[in-house]
This record gives C-alpha cells, sequence and structure tokens, in this order.
C-alpha cells in the first residue's frame, strides 16, 4: 500500500446524485472530488489543480463535455465506470490523445441476464400477471391473457458486443434461435449475420437492443425497423434510450402495431412517456439492468486495475476503442 | 361421437372447450347447481372425465359415474386425479406430459431473475412515477448462483439445462440418485438448501412431498435464499413460508402455485421480494393449444380403440 504522498491523484467526476461507491479506491489513490468542496465552484477547483491532474474517474454517466476537458491540460487517462460511454465527448478525447477506459466486462453478465429476464418477462407477462394477483383479481376474474413461449422464437441481437454474447449463450437453451447485425461481422461466430437491422428485424420476432450509442447508432430503431419486426415483435432494450425513436416506439405499442417492450432506458431519463405506463405488454425499468452488488465489486477491481496500470505504464484492462 | 357423455371439471381452456362441444356431448360441470341430482341423473351417460391442476375426479366422482371409462387431465401432474382408483376400477388415465415442460421451466428461470433483479417491483416503481434520477437498489446477481432442485424429472431437467447457461451450479435432490449426471445429489431436502441460493420445487405432488418444504428446509436456505415454486401450492407449507418472508428469515420467493388456489394470502401483496403468478407455468397460447389436442387425441384414441398417446393408466 503506497503512503499517502506517493499516492498518484485521481478526479473524480461525478453528477451529485451519484454517490461514490468504490469505497476501496481512496486505500491507493488520492481522490479529489470538486462536489466535497463546496466553497468552490467546480471551475475555480479544477483550475487549482488542473497541473496535477493526469487521471479523471468518470462515474456513472456523468456527461464529461469538451469544457470539462479543456479545464484539464495535463489529462491523459478518461477512466469510464459504465458499458457504453456516449457520456463522454470521445471526438475530443481521441483529439487530444487522452485514453478511455471502460467498465470492461464487469457488467456483461448482469446486463444479459436482465435481457433474459425482461424477455421472459414480456413474452410472458410475469410484471402485468404478478399485478393482477396483488389487485386481488384472480378468484374473481381467473382469465388472464395467456403469453407466448420463447420456444422457436427468433432473437435478433443488436451489437453483438460482451453483453449481446452473453445473451445469445444464454437463449439458446430456451430453444431461441440466434442472429444478429453489428458494425462488421464477428469472425468464428456462427450465428447468421445481417448486414442492416432491417433485414434483421424482418426476419425476427424479437430483437435485443445492446449496442454501443454513437452518431450512427443513434434512432437506429426507427419506424422502418419496427414495421419490418411486426405486430406481434417484441423490443428488449437495455443499450440507451436513444438508440430507439421513443416517439415512434410509443406510436407502435399504443397502435398495437409491435407485441410488445421491455424498457431499462429511455431517451429523456428519468422521464417515461406516460403512454407507457398503462400498457400491460410493457415492461419498464430505472435503467438497472447492471446493477447489482456483485457487478459493482467486480467493477471496482476493473477501475483500480486501469488506474494502477495507466500509473505504471501497463498495458490497461478494458481500453475503448477511438474511431 | 357426438353422443358420449364428456364431463368437463372445471373452465381451463376456451379451444378446448369449443372443440369438446363439437365432437362430444359436454357437460360443463361448473355450470351446474346440484351435483349430486346431476350425476344422478347422467351416471349412465358420462364416459369421459376431463380434468386439470385445480378439479379433476377424486373417488367420490368416480363412484358417482359407474360408466367411466376415461379421465384425461389437461396437465401433467395428477394430483386432482385418484389414479390409485381409477387403476382398481379399469378407468384409464391420460396426461400431458413433455409439451409443458419447456414453459414451466423458462417461467422457473423467468421467477429467478424475477425476484433476484427486481423485476416487477421495478416495473411498479417506475409506473407509479417514483424514478428519480440516482435512486436505486442494488440487487442481486443470478449468474453463478447455486440452483438446488428437487426432482429431477423432465421439468427439472429443463430448469438445469437452463441454469447451466447462466454459469449456475446445479444441486438436487430426488427418491434416488441419478446416473450418469454431472450435478451434485443431496440424500435430503435440508442438505440440498444448505448448499444452494435457489431452491426450485420440481417434483410431484403425492403424500410424500406434500410440505416438502417446511420450517426447517427455509431456515437451511436462509435470508439470501429464493425460493421458486412451480410445482404444486400443496409442496410448500404456506404458512412457514410466510412468516419466513414477513421475518426475514428467506431473501425471497416466485410462486406460481398456492396451497388455496385462487385465494393467495394477502400478507404476500405488500412484499417486494416476492413474484406471484396465477399457476401459469404452460400459460402460453402455443402450449395451451398443444395439450388440449393431446387431451382431444386420448379421448378420440381411446372411443375409437386406438392406442392412447400419452397413458398414464
Amino acid at each position: 500500500m503506497p503512503t499517502e504522498e506517493e499516492r498518484p491523484v485521481v478526479l473524480i467526476h461525478r453528477i451529485p446524485s451519484l454517490k461514490q461507491p468504490l469505497a476501496s479506491l481512496s486505500e491507493r489513490f488520492t481522490l479529489l472530488d470538486p462536489l466535497l468542496h463546496s466553497a468552490d465552484s467546480t471551475h475555480s477547483f479544477l483550475s487549482r489543480h488542473a497541473s496535477s491532474v493526469r487521471a479523471i474517474l468518470c462515474l456513472g454517466p456523468s456527461p464529461l463535455t469538451s469544457d470539462t476537458l479543456s479545464l484539464l491540460p495535463a489529462l491523459e487517462i478518461v477512466v469510464g465506470s459504465t458499458a457504453g460511454i456516449d457520456h463522454v465527448d470521445l471526438q475530443e478525447c481521441r483529439r487530444r490523445g487522452i485514453l478511455v477506459t471502460n467498465a470492461g466486462n464487469a457488467f456483461s453478465e448482469d446486463g444479459a441476464d436482465y435481457v433474459v429476464g425482461l424477455l421472459v418477462d414480456v413474452l410472458r407477462r410475469v410484471s402485468s400477471i404478478d399485478r393482477f394477483v396483488r389487485n386481488g383479481l384472480w378468484p374473481d376474474h381467473g382469465a388472464y391473457p395467456l403469453g407466448s413461449t420463447l420456444g422457436g422464437k427468433r432473437v435478433g441481437i443488436v451489437g453483438l458486443g460482451s453483453i449481446g454474447s452473453e445473451v445469445a449463450k444464454r437463449l439458446v437453451p430456451f430453444g431461441c434461435s440466434i442472429a444478429y447485425t453489428s458494425r462488421k461481422k464477428k469472425p468464428g461466430v456462427s450465428y447468421p449475420f445481417y448486414a442492416n437491422v432491417s433485414g434483421l428485424a424482418a426476419d425476427s420476432d424479437v430483437l435485443i437492443v445492446c449496442c454501443a450509442l454513437t452518431e450512427e447508432t443513434h434512432h437506429m430503431i426507427n419506424k422502418d425497423v419496427m414495421t419490418a419486426l411486426g405486430k406481434e415483435g417484441v423490443i428488449i432494450n437495455v443499450g440507451r434510450g436513444a438508440l430507439i425513436d421513443e416517439k415512434e416506439l410509443v406510436h407502435f405499442l399504443v397502435r398495437g402495431e409491435l407485441g410488445g417492450a421491455g424498457l431499462d432506458v429511455f431517451e429523456d431519463e428519468p422521464h417515461v412517456p406516460k403512454e407507457l405506463l398503462t400498457l400491460d405488454n410493457v415492461v419498464l425499468s430505472p435503467h438497472i439492468a447492471v446493477l447489482t452488488a456483485e457487478s459493482f465489486a467486480a467493477l471496482e477491481q476493473v477501475v483500480i486495475g486501469n488506474l494502477e496500470a495507466f500509473f505504471s505504464n501497463k498495458p490497461l484492462l478494458s481500453p475503448v476503442k477511438l474511431e | 361421437m357426438e353422443s358420449i357423455g364428456v364431463l368437463m371439471a372445471c373452465p381451463m381452456n376456451t379451444y378446448l372447450e369449443q372443440e369438446l362441444e363439437r365432437r362430444f356431448n359436454l357437460f360443463k360441470f361448473w355450470t351446474v347447481s346440484d351435483k349430486t341430482q346431476f350425476l344422478k341423473a347422467q351416471q349412465n351417460n358420462i364416459r369421459a372425465v376431463v380434468g386439470n391442476a385445480t378439479a379433476g375426479a377424486d373417488a367420490e366422482l368416480i363412484d358417482a359415474l359407474p360408466k367411466l371409462e376415461i379421465v384425461s387431465s389437461f396437465s401433467v401432474g395428477l394430483d386432482k386425479v385418484d389414479v390409485a382408483k381409477c387403476k382398481e376400477k379399469g378407468v384409464r388415465v391420460t396426461n400431458t406430459p413433455d409439451v409443458l415442460t419447456d414453459d414451466v421451466a423458462d417461467l422457473a428461470i423467468g421467477l429467478m431473475l424475477a425476484v433476484l433483479r427486481r423485476l416487477c417491483e421495478s416495473d411498479r416503481y417506475v409506473r407509479s412515477g417514483k424514478w428519480k434520477k440516482g435512486d436505486y437498489k442494488l440487487t442481486t446477481k443470478f449468474t453463478g448462483k447455486t440452483v438446488g432442485i428437487i426432482g429431477l424429472g423432465r421439468i427439472g431437467m429443463a430448469v438445469a439445462k437452463r441454469a447451466e447457461a447462466f454459469s449456475c451450479p446445479i444441486n438436487y435432490y430426488s427418491r434416488t440418485e441419478k446416473p450418469n449426471l454431472k450435478y451434485k445429489y443431496y440424500p435430503s431436502v435440508v442438505e440440498l438448501a444448505s448448499n444452494c441460493h435457489i431452491l426450485v420445487v420440481a417434483c410431484p405432488l403425492t403424500e410424500e412431498t406434500r410440505h416438502i418444504i417446511n420450517r426447517e428446509v427455509i431456515d437451511a436456505l436462509g435470508p439470501k435464499g429464493v425460493l421458486i415454486n412451480i410445482g404444486r401450492g400443496p409442496h410448500v407449507d404456506e404458512r412457514e413460508l410466510l412468516s419466513a418472508l414477513v421475518e426475514g428469515r428467506l431473501g425471497g420467493a416466485g410462486l406460481d402455485v398456492f396451497e388455496n388456489e385462487p385465494h393467495v394470502p394477502e400478507e404476500l401483496f405488500g412484499l417486494e421480494n416476492v413474484v406471484l403468478m396465477p399457476h401459469v407455468g404452460s400459460g402460453t397460447v402455443e402450449t395451451r393449444k398443444t395439450m388440449a389436442d393431446l387431451v382431444l387425441g386420448n379421448l378420440e384414441a381411446h372411443f375409437l380403440n386406438k392406442p392412447l398417446l400419452t397413458p398414464v393408466v
């Protein structure tokens, strides 16, 4: 364990509502958290410490803009704590040669578990039927709409990254067939590849959205894709809200032109379109797909590993390729 | 076959009801007010009973129907049919095995995920408008948790196969150890419960398995443990389960079945760590149709003197 003076400095970047969950970091690093110095504005705090800050830890989805980055001339690395890092100005990082890391595989299993949970929930109407039972309706009503079986469903995965591949592995024993789309065909993957999402949607009963949000993937699930998926089709989104044209999604669901949806993310969180709140064929979740005690422990290891690797000039654990 | 009298024990499936009505002389028992009088009047007409997990053919009904030849159950479990009595009287019995295995196993995994990851609770939270940024609770990971299965029959095996894809170690209890299995066998339910995080009831309901989940088993499973019941309500001592959940001695429960269906103990309605289903393990459009076709196929085979499709007796 390094002594206090030897500990490298890490700037914590977070929105106020995010508490710092990574307790053991302070044993290894000197943490600078502008929000703990309320006398100072963040701006003047940063200006004062700017020259000593080589590494910044970005907690959760806290937006890291080029304005903030410009206050930190000595910055060399942004250590992210999420799987997707669309909240960081990656273009600016690339321009300045700042390294960026993400949560690596810390969240992959939980993200994939949650996808399967949402899918079973939507197809078998678990949350809606649980509500039915809790409201005391079983004795009098008896009947409730039947669900749909998972076996034989054609599942299209949009983005076969670490979460997507874990989803595929889990769904095979349920009797689902798997296909996918991604920027490039993955070598060594036997699932059928589709070059575009509309083609995948046309041949799928279920679309699982778990790719990174970029300019290219913004609203990639649009009206055409939903039409191709069809009125029995189901969409599961654990990626980012803006991957889907949410207005269109609401229209499709309200008009019965889609079978159902399981949504952990939304375009304007924490605001959820109110039309969705009364639909029984959707399952709504407050962006918690990867929030388990176990994944936070794994994340802590990834964050510490990336910071230690950086300060000792070793290869980073989970670098993000900046294109 | 239009003249053959078939007694349907309770409402179970619209398609089945319509098809029975089309092919046989169907009596709907639940619409009859004076059942004793009805049975007396129809005792020489009724040659088949169609039942399910709610109502079937007990000794009293079997004795009241001297011309009964076959009981065809719209279920895999036959706990509502007096199978021994049927055997004794030469009444044939059929069920709907295999076709519902996958749906029940799917729901078992769905319940595990829903309880551990608090899916229904999250959905309620969002719908009630309580979501504020950063306000969240950590839930429990499913991948890698040890799953204990009571009864490694068709459904138990299907649950195991699915859970393996989540890297869950599988342990099990059954009357005898199964040969050539990589899963770990425990000779008692208490030992199994002490050695798993999630305990699944997937055995038939018999005299021996009634209340197989008792206080001792629940305490062995413990405050982090989760109970999944996709078998039958009476497998679980429901009062013990309730007090364990209320007192926090058990981590959570996913329940598709209850001791006194359709009545669910109201104490469960306010709990976050339970998921409650109205006995819908096989409740998909696809499977209920296949089950109905099996019931119809068994009845037609019987009355055409052909081999039964899925005979038990």
